[in-house]
Formats: structure tokens, sequence, C-alpha cells
């Protein structure tokens, strides 16, 4: 029935002007091009940061004199021979030891780091917002941005970011001017700061914090300050109303986001991120979600908060802008608001960042550690090509990206929750089971022995509901993608004589 | 019941409210004088024959050729019923004639709450007050049910027949002649 | 405890009544009150519309609707035009139901005039007039699902109505404010193909409906934010003048193109759908599936209200299907003289609009303009109850409360 209102003046009039679609071709290339060349640099610099750890461990020599096997990026330190190996033979040593040679000063190594971490962050929250604008259009079966940059507006983002750069920075009458300025680097800074913590791979952190969960948490939880500074500094009662929800919110959200964090930090018996990682490399079926049923519970437990956390849909209400107007932001314009939405996105990556660290076997890929053994103990290309496949932070990226993708299709389906029922949900609801899924995960480590009939049969089924769940989405979204169909133009009024 | 019936239950029961009737013509109507508009309402509403229960409209007439003006309330009566169609048992108008110059009739806005914002209104757009109002304000114009449409601070009645629209209202031209040429 | 209350509003439930004055006193739990203007430019006022909220934190004590911002002298302009001429006025009064208006108008004045309407004419008023409820209807679905922070069917909705519009288009080229019902009967007759697009679009929308019914009516989230808020009883509706969807929700049964009818509306075959109660399944046309209204809902609260309009826009779609069935070739406009002269006398004439009961009192004195045209907007009736049931609600209550009486604010202010 569907395909019958396909037809239509603009339909016919696109089909005629076939050679329109034809020249994008080039631009989708382009596009995935692009892609190609951000994983391809990103490996390069895993390279690059391998080739100086295996320096850093060459020369204190810690390989050879303690015999550990450390494992990094690439299955194992590179050295300056092998790397030397693979060069032309008039390239080899020197050139590479000069270009290189800032790199073995921390100070060096963590500009470095920062530079590239602020412009990952960057780029991420650009293309978040153009993404969550794409999805949000094409649920409600729209087009979404497509005319900046060409290919489907990819450089929208970038041009909202200029056009809100060039706008007037609004001071509203009577605000708290220091603190109205302030508000919006309170939200940004926190969360960025998160990232010093978060393990992107094994060492692939900034700082490898022995504390680094409470330190993430800890970040986020003082984002909320910033809004309720803003809510308060904007001199506007919706804009008080917004800091008041958060504030009430946060208190509510926290308790059963913390309990829920509780049961990996149990499993792992370590707050390290990056440790509770690495317990999680052998595949999927070692992921802390499928380890028990608690924990999966406690997985849902704490992604629910984390929506709470991020202020996203359904859990919106400090913004909701079908009460408060945009709630904390309302008096907000240019580059100020901008930095507001940087602090959100950036945010959603952030606790699915933590998510997928936690639950979901952080940077290691779902496919079984053994299948990758070979090329572990290979050369250099070899142990490359298993760190792209089998770890990294590529693996991290796309798992954090699926999450948001969670986030972004949930903000778009639901309607909003209403502030009572948002406490009655977490302090009544979200809460008790909180405490439930603790104790039930700590009688599960001290009952169930590990290697136990019940624990694998937990282990396998919840190994296969996470599968099929999986399999069901890719499942929809192919089928959905495939019997979609595209609403074009007016569609009644070709049929009738004169249109 | 017939507008015939219903202007005959009135004429027995309120013969001396009752100025006079018109139950022939596509509006069926009484006309009742002001002072006992109120009970003539309420004798509407709550008398087991009648049972108007919802005041459809108030609507003020202006006339001022006779130098009078009207309020017209219409009524209707539904007649409830459990889970089928509510049945319409009959509709019904009652007219008030009033003093052009000083408009005052009893509010019927304590049997009917919706009568609350008709009233403001019919105050706002004709000047009729209506007395007892639960909305009103008292100022240089005494005690009368507050504006609804126009500004609270707004002069004159603009439904009224020979009603001048200001030439500035805040220093916004009410005529087109008053208004400044623009660029080109 | 006395200075405590001091603080109270009188006659206002006691929401700390429960608490003991020292607890009260060492937790500092009373707070102030703060005045908030909600609107005139709000996102969820649906128009100019401003409340004026009196709030304790999030507890809203008391609402009051501020009006007359897009107040355009509509009543005015009745009666310095002819009747003819004050068509287009009545476009803009309800603007998202524009046919319907014309349509009320148009009988008020045909039966102060005595005019015969051809049957083909009265046959298409009442195709279009349908055709407009859905898309008002619609409208007002997708806005209600925007007022609960749901943006999704909104857009859905507007997808659906823009081929209502391509459909009224075709028939009179406009898309808002069509002046296509006149006295007398259409402007134009339909044109070639319009009954086969018409059939195809009802065709499309019928599964839709469901689908909305699946996406938002049924969703636990909107079920919390509607049920049980805002609860209007039969009783107060009828006070307060509420009609319409607004007054059936309350569980009324009363339509008046069924109570009574004009325009041969007695001829067509339709239920009229009112407020259940949980487990209810209110009447749907043949061969739809049949609703069933879910746990946490209560006859007369804001999910009543929006699911009797989702009702009635099945009951519509059935409706138009035996338009197009009843349309006969014939005369589209009745013979009329180039001046229409309005007898001396008058005429109260109230239509079933999607929004309530509109109604038009015009007054003729022997010339062609009348001499009094009163507008009796469904909106402004509706609206009226706002400040009554807004009373210790939440503040996320409000925009849902007003959002299910479904104000269009050209009809209120006129």
């Amino acid at each position: 029935m569907a395909e019958s209102h396909t037809r239509s003046a603009y339909g016919t009039a696109r089909q005629a002007g076939g050679g329109r679609r034809s020249s994008r071709r080039p631009a989708a290339l382009i596009f995935f091009g692009a892609v190609v060349a951000v994983v391809l640099f990103v490996w390069a610099l895993a390279a690059a940061f391998e080739y100086v750890d295996g320096l850093v461990v060459a020369d204190s020599h810690r390989v050879a004199e303690t015999g550990e096997i450390v494992r990094t990026r690439f299955g194992g330190p590179l050295t300056t021979a092998e790397i030397v190996d693979y060069l032309p033979e008039r390239l080899r040593f020197r050139p590479v030891s000069w270009l290189f040679w800032p790199l073995q000063f921390s100070l060096v190594r963590d500009a470095i780091a920062v530079t590239g971490l602020v412009g990952f962050v960057s780029v991420f929250t650009m293309y978040a917002i153009w993404w969550e604008r794409k999805v949000a259009a094409h649920i409600q079966s729209r087009l979404g941005p497509m005319r900046v940059g060409g290919w489907h507006g990819w450089a929208q983002s970038l041009a909202d970011k200029i056009k809100l750069l060039t706008k007037e920075d609004l001071v509203p009458a009577g605000a708290d001017r220091i603190l109205y300025r302030l508000a919006p680097y309170m939200a940004f800074t926190p969360v960025l700061l998160a990232f010093v913590a978060l393990p992107f791979g094994t060492y692939w952190v900034l700082r490898n914090l022995d504390v680094a969960l409470l330190f993430v948490l800890a970040m986020l939880g003082i984002e909320v300050i910033a809004v309720i500074v803003a809510g308060w500094a904007s001199n506007n009662k919706w804009s008080l109303y917004g800091g008041m929800r958060e504030a009430s919110q946060m208190v509510a959200y926290e308790s059963p986001m913390g309990l829920a964090l509780l049961v990996p930090i149990m499993l792992a018996g370590t707050l390290n991120l990056a440790a509770i990682g690495d317990q999680q490399q052998a595949g999927f079926h070692m992921w802390v979600v499928f380890r028990n049923p608690f924990a999966a519970v406690a997985f849902v437990l704490y992604f629910v908060a984390a929506l709470a956390s991020c202020k996203r849909a359904p859990f919106d209400l400090p913004e909701a802008e079908s009460e408060l107007v945009a709630g904390f932001m309302t008096e907000y314009s240019g580059f100020r608001w901008g930095v507001f939405f940087f602090a959100e996105y950036t945010s959603m990556f952030v606790v699915s960042g933590l998510a997928t660290t936690l639950f979901l076997g952080a940077w290691y890929s779902p496919l079984p550690a053994g299948w990758g053994e070979a090329l572990a103990g290979g050369g250099v290309v070899a142990r490359a090509a298993h760190g792209l496949l089998f770890s990294g932070p590529l693996w991290f990226i796309a798992k954090c990206v699926a999450l948001v993708y969670v986030q972004i299709w949930l903000r778009w389906t639901l309607p909003r929750v209403r502030i009572d029922q948002v406490l009655y949900l977490f302090v009544q609801v979200l809460l008790p089971l909180g405490m439930v899924v603790l104790l039930g995960n700590t009688l599960w480590v001290f009952l169930v022995p590990e290697d136990g009939i019940v624990a694998v049969v937990a282990n396998t089924l919840l190994c296969t509901a996470g599968v099929i769940v999986a399999a069901a989405f890719l499942g929809v979204a192919v089928v959905a993608r495939a019997r979609r169909y595209r609403l074009v133009g007016s569609l009644a009024v070709d049929h009738l004589p004169g249109a | 019941m017939t507008a015939e019936e219903i202007t005959a239950v009135l004429e027995q029961e309120l013969a001396d409210a009752i100025a006079g009737a018109d139950s022939g013509g596509m509006h069926p109507h009484v006309w009742v004088t002001a002072v006992r508009l109120h009970d003539v309402m309420q004798f509407l509403r709550d008398d087991s024959r009648l049972q108007f229960n919802m005041l459809r409209c108030v609507s003020g007439v202006d006339g001022p050729a006779s130098n009078e003006i009207d309020v017209v309330y219409d009524l209707l009566s539904m007649q409830p019923a459990v889970s089928e169609l509510w049945r319409a048992r009959h509709a019904f108008a009652v007219k008030v004639r009033l003093d052009r110059a000083n408009p005052h009739v009893p509010s019927v806005a304590d049997l009917w709450p919706t009568a609350d914002w008709h009233e403001r209104e019919a105050y706002d757009l004709f000047g009729i007050v209506f007395d007892g109002h639960p909305d009103s304000i008292k100022d240089h114009d005494g005690l009368h049910p507050q504006r609804i449409l126009c500004p609270d601070d707004w002069v004159g009645y603009p439904l009224r027949k020979d009603y001048v629209f200001p030439d500035e209202y805040h220093g916004i031209p009410g005529k087109l002649e008053a208004v400044p040429p623009g660029p080109g | 405890m006395a200075k405590l209350t001091d603080k109270m509003v009188e006659g206002q439930p006691d929401l700390l009544a429960d608490l003991d004055a020292e607890t009260l006193a060492t937790d500092d739990l009373l707070t102030e009150e703060m005045l908030v203007n909600m609107g005139p430019q709000h996102p969820s006022t649906h128009g100019v519309l401003r409340i004026l909220l009196r709030t304790d934190g999030e507890v809203v004590r008391e609402a009051t609707p501020h009006i007359g911002y897009l107040h355009r002298c509509a009543e005015k302009i009745g009666e310095n035009v002819a009747p003819f001429q004050f068509i287009p006025t009545t476009d803009r009064l309800d603007y998202l139901a524009a046919m319907n208006n014309n349509q009320t108008f148009s009988v008020a004045v045909e039966q102060l005039v005595g005019i015969e309407v051809p049957e083909r004419a009265v046959t298409i008023r009442i195709l279009m007039a349908e055709l407009n409820r859905i898309a008002s209807h619609l409208v007002s679905l997708g806005a209600y699902g925007l007022d609960m922070g749901a943006f999704t069917p909104f857009l859905y909705a507007f997808r659906e109505r823009e081929r209502i519009m391509d459909l009224f288009e075709a028939a009179c080229g406009a898309r808002l404010t069509y002046s296509y019902i006149t006295i007398g009967g259409v402007t134009m007759d339909l044109p070639d193909g319009f009954t086969d697009a018409c059939r195809e679009f009802l065709e499309y929308l019928e599964p839709k409906i469901h689908e909305y019914n699946q996406l938002l009516s049924y969703n636990q989230i909107f079920i919390k934010r509607a049920g049980g808020v805002g609860v209007i009883s039969a009783a107060d509706a009828i006070a307060w003048g509420l009609t319409g969807p607004c007054l059936r929700a309350s569980g009324v049964r009363w339509d008046l193109r069924r109570c009574m009818p004009y325009e041969g509306y007695e001829q067509y075959d339709f239920e009229v759908p009112i407020g259940l109660p949980q487990g209810g399944e209110p009447p749907v046309p043949p061969g739809v599936p049949q609703p069933r209204v879910p746990r946490g809902v209560v006859v007369g609260d804001c999910w009543s209200r929006y699911f009797v309009r989702v009702i009635e826009m099945y009951w519509s779609v059935h409706l138009v299907r035996q338009a197009l069935d009843r349309l006969r070739p014939g005369e589209h406009k009745a013979k009329l003289p180039r001046s229409l002269k309005l007898p001396v006398g008058e005429i109260y004439f109230e239509g079933e609009n999607p929004r309530g009961q509109l109604g038009f009192l015009v007054i003729g004195d022997g010339s062609p303009v009348p001499s009094r045209v009163k507008v009796r907007g469904p909106s402004f009736n509706n609206l009226s109850i706002t400040s009554h049931v807004c009373r210790d609600c939440l503040l996320a209550d409000v925009p849902a409360i007003v959002g299910s009486i479904d104000i269009v604010m050209g009809e209120v202010d006129r």
C-alpha cells in the first residue's frame, strides 16, 4: 500500500533529473574515505605511541630484567629495531629517532595527548549533534540537515558553531554576571576532565588512576552544580526551575547509579577502570553484563540513571521545553549556549564510556580472544592487525557510539516523565532494586563457584539473550531499511488534473 | 417542551418578571426585566420541567437608535442518559433590555460558571456591568467585571455602534493617517 | 502551627498537613509562593495564551488564563460586512478547522434567510468538514505529544495532515483558510479524481491511527502523564459550558451532529465516543482494531480527552467514506441573488466543530449587512475551566491540561 503513494510530482522530477543523484556518489566516497582515513590515522597514532613505549620499555630494560610480559596496545611493545626493519634503507634509525625524540619527555606526550583528547571531544560532539539531528529526522520521516557541506549536510554542525560564535552574547539584566558567565565552563570543564581517567585502551589513558571510577563519577557530579548555578544566575524563574529540578533529580539518580556501579567493582575488585577493562578481554562471554543476572540488571539500572545524569529524555526535566521554555538554558545565547550543548553531548559519551568499560567489555572486541592469538604473537603488521581487530580505542569508541545512539533513539521516541515520577522512579523503585541487585551479586560472588555449573549456565543464557537482542536490533534495522519508503513532496495533488 | 410551553411556564410562575415573549421565530426568547433576571435564570436552571443545565452563550446587542442595549442568554437543556446518547430537551433564549447609558444587570456566574468569561466579554465590548460578578474590580468606572479581550486600561467599549477607535494607544497610532511614513 | 498556616492560602488543601509543626520549623519546609508568567511567548501555550501561575515550588496553586492577545475584532467585522464577506473571517477563528467554521456560519445564515442547499453541496460540505475534523484532531494529537515531550508524533501527524491540505488545495486552492464552504453551497465543484485521491488517503490514514495509538496513546509514560490528571466531572463540564471532545471525555455522550442534527447528519451512520474508565472499549467503525482504555485512566482526565479525539478520527474517516458514497452529480451551489438581503430576524445556531460547539448569533435588520454577529467560540468556553482544573497540580501538568483542552487562540480571542 505504501508504494502506491510514492508517486508524486516531486518524485518524477527527481527521476527525470537522474544526473543529480549520480553526481552525489563522489561525495559519499569522499565521506567514507574520510572515515577510513580517520581509522588509519588513529592506527598510525597507535603505532607511534607504541614505538615510544617500546623506547621507554627498552630503555628501562624492564622486560629483560623482570621477565614480565608487558601487554600494550598491540599485544607487545615495539622496539626501535622492529620499526627500523620496516623502513627503507636510507631512512633507518636516525631520522626516526630524531622525529620521535621529543616524545620521550612525558610533558610532551601529555601535551599531545591532551590536544588529541580535546580535539576528539570537539569533533565527536559536533558530529554527535549532527548525527542526533539526522537520526531524529529519519525517525520523524524527515531528512534533517541536507545542504551544508554537500553530503547529507555533514558540515551543518560546523556552520552552527560559527553561527553561535558570531551571535550576541547576552547577559540578562539583574543576572549574577560572574556566575552567569562562569556556568557554561563549569559544565564543560568537569566533563572534559572525566576523560583524564577514562581509558580508551589499556594504556590509552591520560592518567591511569587507581580510583578512576570515583574520579569520573565525581566529575559528572560537578556538572550538576553548573546547571544549578546557571539556573540561579540567569535571574529567570524558568531557569531557576530548571536548576532546582536538576538538583532534586541528581539527588534521586545518584544513589541507584552508585549502587549499580558497585556490582562491576565487586566483580573486578578494583576501581581502576583500565584494570576492570582488562578483565573482560577474553571475548564477549567475559563481559561483566553477562557475568551473572544481577550484573545484567545493574547495567540496565546504570543506563537509566545515566540518561538522567545527562539530562536526556525521558529525564530531560531541567530543560523541559514544553514546561520550562528551555529550563536553565533559557537566557543563554551564542557560544555559552553552545558550550552547554557541548557539555551535554560530551557527558553522553562519558557515561557511555563508563558503561562500556564496566559492563560491555571495554576496548576489547566481542570476538573470542583465542581467535587472535596467532596475530598477537606475530610481527609488527600482525600485531597491529590484532590491535585493530581485537582491542583498541576504535572498539571503545564504537561501543560508546552505539550507546549514544540508544540515548538519541530513546529521546525521539519517549515522552517526558514528570518530576515527581522521576523522583518516585529513582528513589522508590530503582534504589531498592539497586540494593537487591547489590545483595544478590554479593551472594552470587560468595556462593556460586566461578566455574560451577550454575555460573556457566547463567553466563550462557545471558550471552544468548545478549546475542538475540543484538541480532534483533540489527535485524530490525536491516528490515526497516529495506522496507522504508520515502515520503517525497505532496502525495495527493499529482493525482489531480491541473496540479 | 416547545418554546410556547416554556414561555407559558415562565409566564405562569414568574409573571412579574416577564416583559414580553417571542416564541414563534427561529430564535424563541422571552424578555425579562433586569432586576428579576437572576430569579428567572435560577428558575430556568432548577425547575424540573425546564432544567436548562447549559448556558451556551451570553451576547450583548447594541441598539443606539432606541438608546437600549440588550443581553441575550442562550440556554440549552441536555437530558442525561447513562450509556446512550444524551438528548436535547429544548433550547431557549432569555433577553434583557437595559438602559444604554447605564447598563446594569445581575450576574449569573454563580448559576453557570461559564457566564464568568462571557460576562467579562460583554462588559469589555459593550460596557454592560454585571452586578455581583465574581471577578469584579473597582475603579473610576465603579465596580465592574474585569476586561478580558482588550487591555485593562482600554478606554471605551468597542462593539458599541457609536464607538470611535482611539487615535493613539500607548504611542501606537490607531488611525492609518497617524502612521508615520516609513522608509520608501 | 497557627503562625505557619498564615502563609497557606485559604480554601486550598494543605499539602503539609501531615507534618507536625516541629518538622516544618526545623526542616524549613515552608516555601514562598512565586508568580510565574507562562506565556504569551511559551512553547506549549498553543499560541498567545498567557497563564499566570501562582506556584509553590513545583506545585501550582492557581493558574489564571489571560487572553486577548489575538483579538482581531471578528464580531465588529461581522456587523460591517455582508455574510458572504464574513466567510473569510470565519476561516480565521479556528484556523485549524476553517471548513467547519465556514459550514457553521453558512448554515446559520442559510437558516436565517431560508436558503435550500442542493444535495450535492451538502454532501461535499460534510465530506470537507469531516476531513478537516481529521486534520484538526491530527494537529491536536501531535501537539499534545509535544506538550508531553514526545516530539516524533507531531511530525507524523503533520505528515498526514499535509495530505489533507493537498486534498483541500485541489478542491479550493487554499491550504489553511479555505472559504470553500459558503452560503448556499460550496464555491466550486470537486475536481476530477478527487474522490479517488480521497479514498486512497483514507486507506492510508486508518492504519496510521492505530500506529499512533501504539506509539503514543498506550505509551506507559504518556499514560502516567495524562491519566488521572486534570479530571473534569460531567457536572463541571456542563456548568463551564465545555463542548466537543472535552465534554464527551467527561462521560457525556453529546454530539450536536447526533443530538441536534443539521446538514443531514442524521442520515449518516456514526457513533459518539466518550471517555471511558480503564478497560473500556470505545466504539470504532468495522474493520478497525478495537482499542481498549489502559490502566490508570479516569473518566474526564487528559488522557480521555486526548483519546476521544483519536476515536473521533476513526469515525470521521467512516463519515468521509459514507459521504463519498453518497456523492451524486448535481448542483454545487444554490442560486442566490447577488446581494443577499437578510430578513428582519435573528438566529442562534451551533455546529459541532472539532473543538466543540461553534455558535453564531446573527441578527438581521432587512439590510444586506447583519446588525450583530456574535461568535461563541468553543475554545473560549473550554479554556475558561483551566483555572478550576489547574489547582494544586504540578507545573508539568499545566501544559498537559491546557494541551488536552486543545485550544486555538484565534477562536478564544476572535
